[in-house]
């Protein structure tokens, strides 16, 4: 096999006194849709974070795409090519819906700032291809006819799609979704796992995806990772993961039917 | 013995800091807001202790008891006007609003009796120099140093050994959880804000017989650089408080006496932007961390 | 594509408006007075708009702002006067040391969120106010001898160029980085936002254009001294911002214009006049927060009115 797209070695953080995560290991090799799961308060968000640069690992190591990323800033790990929603919605509410996605669109455009001040044809052409792509992102997600709304004025289930537009428009390689289907009634949770489908197919993704509803994840993921207490307790195929005896003890209680 | 001489000054202007500053960091501490007119009440302190020395000549003490009273009452009454309303606002919003406050005390004051200036009388209390180790201590400074450890003791008790401080621990800590505790948040508040006014107040006193000239205008610089002490010492932070202050007055006392006087305010600013940018939880302050 | 219509229609009716008052400057219909009042008009919309450009843009609530003022308004002094430079140099010269100033505070204090950078900014502003009273080159606090020669051409096109530069830079790439930022720090950042670069270049932008004015203020007077660049002089700038609405050019341009009027009325009395501004202030954050304009532009107005049509404004 290749090598893997993701690797987290040894991944831990310490807040304080507290060991949040510990000991983490990942691989995900390119075109995977992986689920990562876990009891509430098992570190799976705090997980993004280090993947993603807003959190620094205290120890190990996370290399993506052969650079290493766990010393990154959050907007470099964006341009190496890994983009992410957030679990508790952060759109830009009051800019429109198309601006959300443009902002994203920031980094694959080049024109200068004097090219925008003084308004050079460098400025008007750039501006037109985001606006041209950002339109193409919304089209995907059926949100173009709300270009001009402001974000905080979508219906919840739009926002989240929306927040899956911008982070796509971000232009990366590995997608990780904190949650994508929270709140989300039966019907709008189908529709959102045929429109991750799609667009891993047609942008040649990875992702990586938390999930509390198990049937999305057992549905689509094609591995599991399974994070109680800020460990990893098991990996594999959802076959493996259901009848894992571990993963069944740290779900006991909890409203879950594996 | 120079500076021993010098140390002694120190704590004399640094008391007084912390004293105002206790008052900024109860009340960051419990709703997250630089309380702007928190200088302003201080300087309010100086001028009623100005009226009740010089006006209605009740004597030092009680002097300093009704700058404390009419000094909470207007923290409190601030506090309710204003502040209360802004406890789901923006911090912008209520940060400029306390702007807006300091201002608006600032204007009335000079509105109603003018910018002039006003001196604190010479025997006001018993004025008598002692001679210690060669060192120079005016009585002021030991009154001075007298009345922060007195307020501060007191302070101590109230916040570790009563039901109201007790209740002040548990807002600043949780202000919801407080509330679901059955807390009654907004007293608290107000009696938070009525602790700090109140020892801003005799700050405001103490600051008068030691300095002797106070004027509308007089609570800018102090108010900002008791906020940088309470920065200092890590907000949120009584003892923090304490100390900063005190390390702030001795810092801007050397820096005078090695020949930089014009320099002694820079300096606080100096040490506020080294504070902010390399430790900005201060001395005693906790490190937060934004939840994402 | 081209520069769109509306953009040369706003620039003609201010050049329009200048032509104006510039004929009636000189038939002496508006005397010394008057003349003063447009080119202190001008110089306040500059501080107005350079300050939205950090506040109401890029969401960074610096209360500082006097003190780039200060830096612009010192060093072009020092070129007119000391280095006996023409005053189209001092102004720029003065410009770009205070977007310098404006780098070298901003680097170290855009770290800091909300209150902290608000208190750092008022810092640093003092630091720089404590330099010019302590630096005997400029006359310490007794101030420093300026000639006039601020006319209401030089105030006027700065103002303009001054509101040209901040607006085509809030609708780009970069002002849409600056907004997103304001918005949600931590989103921009995980969009690929270098949020660091986004903020400094916005304070140093503004610091620029803060400087300029400076340029043209002490100019204005005949000397200037630090005690003009002090908190008050901060907090006014910050109420043409607030009043105007955070995020709104045209609101800061309009409450910039109104406070100016509304201060000549007052100068007889000062305390009135800070005691309705901080009741203005005050009143304004409990029962309207956004301001005057919120985050709309008068601009929008017109757009509205002929909805379906190609406006690229």
């Amino acid at each position: 096999m290749n090598n893997p797209l993701l690797k987290v070695e040894n991944v831990g953080i310490q807040f304080g006194g507290l060991k949040a995560v510990q000991g983490f290991d990942m691989e995900l090799f390119e075109g995977e849709l992986v689920g990562l799961i876990g009891p509430n308060g098992a570190g799976k968000t705090t997980s993004f974070n280090m993947l993603t640069g807003v959190y620094k690992p205290t120890e190990g190591q996370i290399t993506f795409d052969g650079k290493v990323t766990n010393k990154m800033s959050p907007h470099q790990v964006t341009k190496s090519g890994v983009s992410r929603t957030f679990q508790n919605i952060r759109l830009f509410k009051e800019l429109t819906v198309l601006d959300n996605v443009k902002v994203a669109n920031h980094s694959l455009a080049n024109h200068s700032l004097m090219s925008s001040v003084l308004r050079l044809p460098a400025h008007f052409k750039g501006e037109a291809k985001m606006e041209q792509q950002s339109i193409e992102f919304l089209k995907i997600f059926e949100l173009d006819k709300y270009k001009d709304e402001l974000a905080k004025n979508l219906p919840y289930g739009m926002q989240r799609r929306l927040e899956i537009a911008r982070a796509l428009a971000a232009g990366p390689k590995l997608l990780l979704l904190d949650e994508p289907a929270a709140g989300m009634n039966p019907q709008e949770t189908r529709a959102l796992m045929d429109l991750i489908a799609l667009i891993r197919k047609k942008f040649d993704l990875t992702i990586l995806l938390i999930e509390h509803d198990m049937g999305l994840v057992m549905g689509i993921c094609e591995r599991i990772y399974v994070l109680d207490h800020g460990q990893l307790i098991a990996s594999g195929t959802p076959e493996e993961i259901r009848s894992n005896k571990k993963v069944i003890e740290a779900y006991l209680g909890e409203e879950v039917t594996i | 013995m120079e500076w021993l001489q010098q140390l002694v000054n120190g704590i004399s202007i640094g008391s007084i800091y912390a004293l105002i500053a206790l008052g900024y960091t109860m009340v960051y501490g419990i709703i997250k807001l630089i309380n702007f007119a928190h200088g302003d009440i201080f300087m309010i302190g100086a001028f009623v202790g100005f009226y009740g020395l010089t006006h209605w000549h009740i004597g030092f003490i009680p002097s300093l008891l009704a700058a404390m009273i009419i000094c909470s009452i207007l923290g409190v009454v601030i506090e309710r006007l204003a502040y209360k309303r802004l406890r789901n606002a923006t911090r912008i919003a209520a940060l400029i609003t306390a702007i807006g406050m300091s201002l608006l005390i600032e204007y009335t004051t000079i509105f109603f009796r003018g910018a002039q200036p006003e001196a604190y009388p010479d025997d006001a209390v018993i004025s008598k120099t002692f001679t210690i180790f060669g060192t120079q201590i005016s009585s002021e400074s030991i009154i001075i140093l007298a009345t922060t450890i007195i307020l501060m003791v007191l302070l101590q008790f109230i916040v570790h050994k009563t039901k109201i401080g007790k209740a002040m621990r548990a807002v600043s800590h949780d202000m919801e959880a407080a509330r679901l505790m059955g807390i009654n948040v907004n007293n608290t508040i107000s009696a938070t804000f009525a602790i700090g006014s109140a020892l801003a107040g005799a700050a405001g006193v103490v600051f008068g017989l030691y300095y002797t000239k106070i004027d509308p205008l007089m609570g800018i610089i102090p108010g900002v650089k008791a906020f940088i002490a309470a920065v200092l010492g890590g907000i949120g932070s009584i003892p923090g408080a304490m100390t900063g202050g005190m390390v702030l007055g001795i810092v801007e006392t050397i820096v005078s006496a090695v020949g930089f006087s014009m320099w002694r305010d820079a300096a606080a600013f100096i040490i506020l932007i080294l504070i902010l940018i390399f430790k900005p939880a201060g001395i005693f302050g906790k490190n937060t961390r934004e939840k994402v | 594509m081209k520069i769109s219509k509306p953009f040369w229609i706003y620039t003609m009716i201010a050049i329009i408006g200048y032509v104006i008052v510039q004929v009636m400057i000189s038939s002496g219909q508006l005397d010394m007075y008057y003349s003063n009042l447009f080119i202190t008009m001008a110089i306040n919309v500059m501080l107005a708009v350079s300050l939205h450009l950090v506040i109401g843009i890029t969401g960074q609530f610096s209360i500082g702002h006097a003190g780039f003022l200060a830096v612009g308004a010192y060093i072009s002094a020092i070129c007119t006067m000391q280095l006996q430079l023409p005053f189209i140099v001092g102004l720029i010269v003065g410009a770009v040391v205070a977007a310098i100033a404006g780098l070298i505070v901003g680097i170290p204090t855009l770290r800091l969120r909300g209150d902290y950078l608000a208190i750092a900014t008022l810092g640093f502003a003092e630091i720089i106010r404590i330099i010019f009273l302590n630096w005997d080159y400029v006359g310490g606090a007794a101030g420093m001898q300026v000639m006039q020669q601020t006319t209401w051409t030089y105030a006027f096109f700065g103002m303009l160029i001054t509101i040209i530069v901040i607006s085509n830079f809030t609708r780009s790439r970069h002002g849409r980085a600056c907004i997103a930022i304001r918005e949600d720090e931590i989103a921009a950042d995980a969009m690929g936002i270098n949020i660091t670069y986004y903020k400094v270049l916005a304070f140093a932008i503004g610091s620029l254009f803060a400087g300029l004015a400076g340029g043209l203020f002490s100019h204005n007077f005949f000397i200037i001294q630090p005690a003009q660049f002090g908190f008050l002089k901060s907090f006014d700038i910050l109420i043409y911002v607030v009043l105007g609405g955070l995020g709104s050019l045209s609101g800061a341009v309009i409450a910039a214009v109104a406070l100016t009027i509304i201060s000549l009325y007052l100068q007889d009395f000062p305390e009135t006049r800070m005691i309705i501004y901080s009741l203005v202030l005050i009143l304004v954050m409990l029962y309207r927060p956004v301001g005057l304009m919120g985050t709309k532009e008068i601009t929008d107005l017109f757009k509205r009115k002929r909805k379906g049509g190609d406006v690229h404004e």
